[in-house]
């Protein structure tokens, strides 16, 4: 249905449209003079100052792969393939054999890779992964000289994601 | 010796001199550091810093980021120049040569200083100095227009039209703006305005010579209106916010020159700014005096008067005086450029209709109405 | 046949009519309310052992006069059962009374739903069947969020390999017997069972026996759980990524229904699709499993004029030269049974473009059995005979290639059929893998395998099915139907043929069988053929 916005009536002041272009302009001068005298606290001047040591912990930087002490803990469900809005992971499941101590767990991802110049980082799969495998991490600056460069294969994703302890317990021989 | 061959020798040479040194030396550079000026500018006002960092390459010496332009400059000359398959190749080429080529032309007129080494600071004094203006300043509509259309883009194409409109409708207050000028001066040739002004007072600075009667006080009120009418219509003629609508980002992708890359697209970014260098020398001229400053003096002879920095005098003092002059001019256009960027940094884009409702109904009527006052001011106290 | 007995049955309150014989649990799902079930299987027995179903019910109160008591509506008062009761095995009986979501049958839901799962491993994540899992489903629609099971669960065998083809994770199994009625009644080969009791009670293959039925893949398929898998099928991709074609099984002449599942260009696997009049809803293993060839690494994909790649043109060009460059009675073409009706008909077409009188298709004969699975390998031996392409002439074309008075062959989707080829002048092939008959080639054709393109084929009952097009052909191969027009545009110029629609709209239009139908018109479950 067709909805007609009220218009405003205006004064002949507000008509004339000089007061309020002049008031505009007195408002940005302000901040040019606040800037020119150093009132104004400006962004941080990035490749020389960091944050990094503000980081929040729980900030999204690239995502990773994490083990455990003696496992991958990603069993390779290509959840987070599902969920990554943007479709920059690709999972190749596997097997994983008999004679391996991890047996039980049955399935490891093969290949892993994310593409680093799609992911928008927004932490989806980090969120799904039902085995806590995947972690955003701190690390924002990634670069590259190509394509494939960007593209993290396995074992980058468990070289940025390190280990971790705990959190589940599914594996452990009684449950 | 100077007339061999029936040629002014020493003419053609001083006035390539000053034509190579306006553009390249003057222009060109200008433009570029208007750009920069523009980036620090709004980045200023939104409270950012800017380009800051470009300085000498290979090294860290930063400079407050002025190797920003020379760095664009080479940027754009070495980008790929990509002409779409679907445009006609012929105005596609032409019309970025258009959109340039105006407004250098118009500066060709405008006495950008009084004399040096006895040579007159302008490059073609003619007699219809502010006609050539006009007639010129129409022309950057084509390049537009061919951009537009060539393009083959609906962006491009809605950009061009609306340019269109927009300048064939503020030409008009454009034009009629300055008429109440040339009713009190008489004349069209901008030296002699520059002149008129340097001894009688500028036009909206009447404190000496002739303009301390009562009539150019009165005349202040319709030069005054003149200037507000001649200034907004320069920014509409120039596509500035806000009447930046032929490249209005948000509704147009970038207007008229969607379709353009690399140098091209450099051509038309350096013509809109060199099309605001030319907007501003034209009311500096006009309004403000050109080249002239007045020095508050005091001498036992004249007692307090305003002394006239004068280039043609003898010597060195000359010299001086000529580049005092020059400096002085392009002095006063870097502060309307100033203002320029600051007005763009504030001010939100106007609604097409509004638009054209401010020329049509407004603009043109307030200019038309004006020289009927001037005239009548002019016809009470001759 | 008279119409069946209509029964006046009240569902969730409001009364429909159903025919007599009609289970309850179907007759709800006809209602609209769908009652969950895991034991419970349409094409089998019902021993209603999985007590998923339960339902309130009750029959119509009977008055002195052993009459239904009339309630102020007009309709019988009911007599509620006090107990819950099991739907799935059940007919419906006059004035019969049926609540789905009654307080206790909602109660009696959440509380098998409980049990199922005090035992049940956490593997969804690494579990195949998550996605069509029913314990998923019904888990999220009835189940409690949380386990109250305190206990350490009772463990049991997983990856079993129960059959050569089946994987068994006996954690997963909620014991519905589905697998075991399922040997039992279709293929009848009672192989499953269950061994100890209680919670301990687990599914196992008889001593000494494998599950190693030609139909075992079956039981993947009706297992509510993902305690049967498919071997070739295991952690190969999730469920859910599968973009499902509606197709048929070209490995043999019976053409079961199916359903291809594919991602990005690859075919996962195969399932069967419900056709009453072709295949219930089983396939045999053999025809399930036979699709690995499409993305095996010897398949060909470029085209080749003498082994070396050439482009599609200059290879269509040759070919078509190979074909006129001896008299017509020295060239014969041997076509393929697995060919659809519009690349035979183009085939015919393209013999008597050139006058080509000796062309046959290869029988593939090999032992059947009477379930699905056809002595007829060939899918579409039907339609070959239909349109003329067979006329068993093979045994004279193998005898003059052999004596060498045929001197140009074209091979189309089959091997050399043990001909020797030796004294062939030129030998033009058409196939997907490498063949003593593509090793020869003068000119090779790569073409598209059956998840690759569509076409129609007729099955061993005259039934007229339709493939549809799940992945695109590898590399430069292309259509067999695309390379047969572009060979009769070769030899005797364009004739304005761009769809494969516009192929089957000639051919029904000189085929009298086929008279009135498109490929549209085909349907997802094929239309029967009145065949001589
Ligand atoms: S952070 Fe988001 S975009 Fe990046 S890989 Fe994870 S789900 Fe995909
Ligand atoms: S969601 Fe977790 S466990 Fe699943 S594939 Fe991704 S990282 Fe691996
Ligand atoms: S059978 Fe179903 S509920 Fe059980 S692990 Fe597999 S997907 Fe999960
Ligand atoms: S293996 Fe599957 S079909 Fe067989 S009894 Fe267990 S759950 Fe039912
Ligand atoms: S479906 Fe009725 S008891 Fe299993």
């Amino acid at each position: 249905m067709a909805y007609t916005v009220p218009r405003p009536k205006l004064t002949f002041r507000e008509k004339l449209y000089l007061p309020a272009v002049a008031a505009g302009l007195a408002i940005t001068i302000k901040h040019l003079k606040n800037m020119l005298l150093g009132r104004t606290k400006v962004v941080m001047q990035y490749p020389e100052e960091k944050w990094d040591s503000h980081m929040p912990p729980h900030y999204r930087g690239a995502p990773t792969l994490v083990r455990d002490d003696d496992r991958e803990r990603c069993v390779a469900c290509q959840l987070c393939e599902f969920i990554c809005p943007p479709r920059a992971i690709k999972i190749t499941p596997g097997e994983i054999p008999s004679a391996s101590k991890s047996e039980k767990v049955e399935k490891f991802p093969l290949e892993f890779d994310i593409d680093m110049i799609r992911c928008i980082y927004c932490g989806l799969c980090e969120e799904v992964c039902p085995e806590q495998a995947i972690f955003l991490r701190k690390d924002y600056a990634i670069t590259g000289l190509s394509r494939a460069e960007m593209v993290h294969n396995k074992k980058k994703l468990y070289e940025l994601g390190g280990t971790m302890h705990g959190l589940v317990n599914k594996w452990n021989e009684k449950k | 010796m100077n007339d061999f061959l029936g040629i002014d020798w020493f003419f053609l040479a001083t006035s390539l001199a000053k034509t190579l040194g306006i553009i390249f030396l003057v222009v060109l550079p200008m433009v570029s550091y208007t750009v920069y000026a523009e980036r620090r500018i709004s980045a200023l006002i939104q409270d950012r810093l800017g380009p800051n960092r470009t300085g000498i390459p290979f090294t860290n010496i930063h400079m407050e980021g002025l190797g920003q332009p020379i760095a664009d400059a080479v940027k754009f000359l070495l980008k790929e120049d990509l002409t779409p398959a679907h445009v006609n190749t012929f105005y596609f080429w032409l019309a970025p040569c258009l959109a340039m080529a105006p407004s250098l032309l118009t500066l060709s007129v405008i006495p950008f200083g009084s004399w040096l080494f006895g040579v007159p600071m302008v490059i073609a004094n003619v007699n219809i100095g502010i006609l050539f203006v006009f007639a010129i300043a129409s022309l950057s509509v084509y390049g537009i227009v061919l951009a537009g259309w060539s393009s083959n883009s609906k962006y491009s194409f809605l950009g061009g039209v609306r340019s269109t409109s927009q300048m064939i409708s503020y030409e008009l207050s454009l034009g009629l703006s300055v008429i109440p000028l040339f009713l009190l001066l008489g004349k069209l040739n901008l030296v002699d305005i520059v002149d008129y002004q340097a001894r009688n007072g500028w036009l909206l600075l009447p404190l000496w010579g002739e303009g301390l009667t009562l009539r150019r006080w009165l005349l202040l009120i319709p030069l005054l209106i003149s200037f507000v009418v001649f200034t907004i219509s320069i920014f509409a003629e120039t596509n500035r916010l806000p009447f930046d609508l032929p490249e209005a980002e948000t509704e147009l992708v970038a207007g008229y020159h969607t379709e353009y890359s690399s140098m091209k697209f450099a051509l038309f970014f350096l013509g809109e700014y060199a099309a605001m260098i030319t907007g501003s020398s034209l009311i500096v001229t006009l309004f403000l005096g050109g080249w002239h400053l007045p020095i508050p003096w005091w001498s036992s002879g004249a007692g307090f008067h305003f002394a006239l920095v004068d280039g043609a005098a003898p010597g060195i003092p000359g010299i001086l005086g000529g580049l005092f002059n020059i400096a002085t001019f392009f002095g006063k256009v870097a502060v309307l450029l100033a203002f320029f960027i600051w007005v763009r940094w504030t001010l939100p884009r106007f609604r097409y209709d509004q638009l054209m409702r401010l020329g049509w109904i407004f603009f043109f009527e307030i200019a038309l109405v004006n020289i009927f006052l001037t005239a009548g001011i002019l016809f009470y106290l001759p | 046949m008279s119409a069946p007995q209509m029964l006046n049955v009240q569902i969730n309150g409001e009364w429909k009519q159903f025919p007599k014989g009609t289970r309850v649990i179907e007759a709800c799902a006809q209602a609209g309310s769908y009652i969950p079930r895991y034991c419970y299987h349409p094409k089998l027995t019902s021993p209603g052992n999985c007590r998923m179903c339960l339902i309130e019910m009750g029959m119509p109160k009977m008055g002195p006069d052993r009459k239904p008591e009339l309630g102020p509506d007009g309709r019988p008062v009911i007599n509620w059962i006090p107990r819950p009761q099991i739907s799935c095995a059940q007919d419906v009986a006059e004035g019969m009374g049926i609540r789905t979501d009654s307080p206790m049958a909602q109660e009696c839901r959440r509380g098998v739903m409980e049990f199922l799962l005090i035992n049940h491993p956490l593997d969804c994540p690494i579990c195949d069947q998550a996605g069509e899992c029913k314990l998923q489903e019904f888990s999220v629609e009835y189940g409690n969020g949380g386990s109250r099971f305190l206990e350490h669960k009772v463990k049991k065998p997983k990856k079993v390999a129960v059959g050569p083809r089946v994987t068994l994770d006996a954690e997963r199994c909620v014991l519905c017997s589905r697998c075991i009625r399922f040997m039992k009644e279709v293929p009848q080969d009672d192989v499953l069972g269950f061994v100890d009791r209680g919670s301990y009670s687990t599914i196992a293959a008889h001593p000494n026996r494998q599950l190693d039925s030609n139909y075992s893949l079956n039981t993947v398929d009706i297992c509510p759980v993902g305690a049967l898998t498919s071997t070739d099928f295991r952690f190969k991709m999730r469920v859910w990524f599968l973009k499902e074609t509606k197709s048929f099984c070209t490995s043999c002449a019976t053409g079961c229904n199916t359903v291809i599942g594919s991602r990005q260009e690859v075919v996962y696997r195969q399932t069967p699709r419900e056709n009453n009049e072709v295949n219930s809803v089983w396939m045999c293993d053999y025809g399930r499993l036979n699709f690995h060839y499409l993305h095996s690494e010897r398949r060909l994909s470029r085209p080749a004029v003498k082994g070396e790649a050439a482009a599609w043109p200059a290879a269509i060009a040759k070919a078509a030269a190979e074909l006129r460059s001896v008299p017509a009675n020295e060239v014969a073409i041997i076509a393929s049974g697995s060919m659809t009706n519009e690349e035979l008909w183009l085939t015919k077409k393209l013999a008597s473009v050139l006058n080509i009188t000796l062309h046959d298709i290869v029988p593939h004969i090999e032992k059947g059995d009477d379930l699905l699975l056809s002595a007829d390998r060939n899918p579409n031996t039907a339609g070959a005979k239909l349109l003329g392409v067979s006329s068993s002439k093979l045994a004279e074309i193998a005898q003059g290639v052999e004596s060498g008075r045929i001197r140009v062959l074209l091979v189309l989707g089959e091997d050399a059929a043990g001909i020797s080829l030796a004294k062939l002048k030129s030998l033009v092939t058409v196939g997907l893998l490498p063949s003593a008959a593509t090793e020869k080639a003068s000119v090779f054709l790569p073409s598209a395998g059956f998840a690759e393109k569509r076409g129609s084929m007729i099955n061993v009952k005259g039934r007229l099915q339709r493939l549809n097009q799940a992945i695109q052909p590898p590399g430069e191969a292309r259509d067999d139907w695309e390379i047969l027009r572009d060979l009769i545009q070769a030899v005797s110029g364009a004739n304005g043929v761009y769809a494969i629609e516009e192929v089957f709209r000639q051919m029904a239009e000189a085929t009298p069988a086929l008279a009135g139908l498109s490929l549209s018109k085909i349907g997802d479950l094929g239309v029967q053929l009145k065949l001589e």
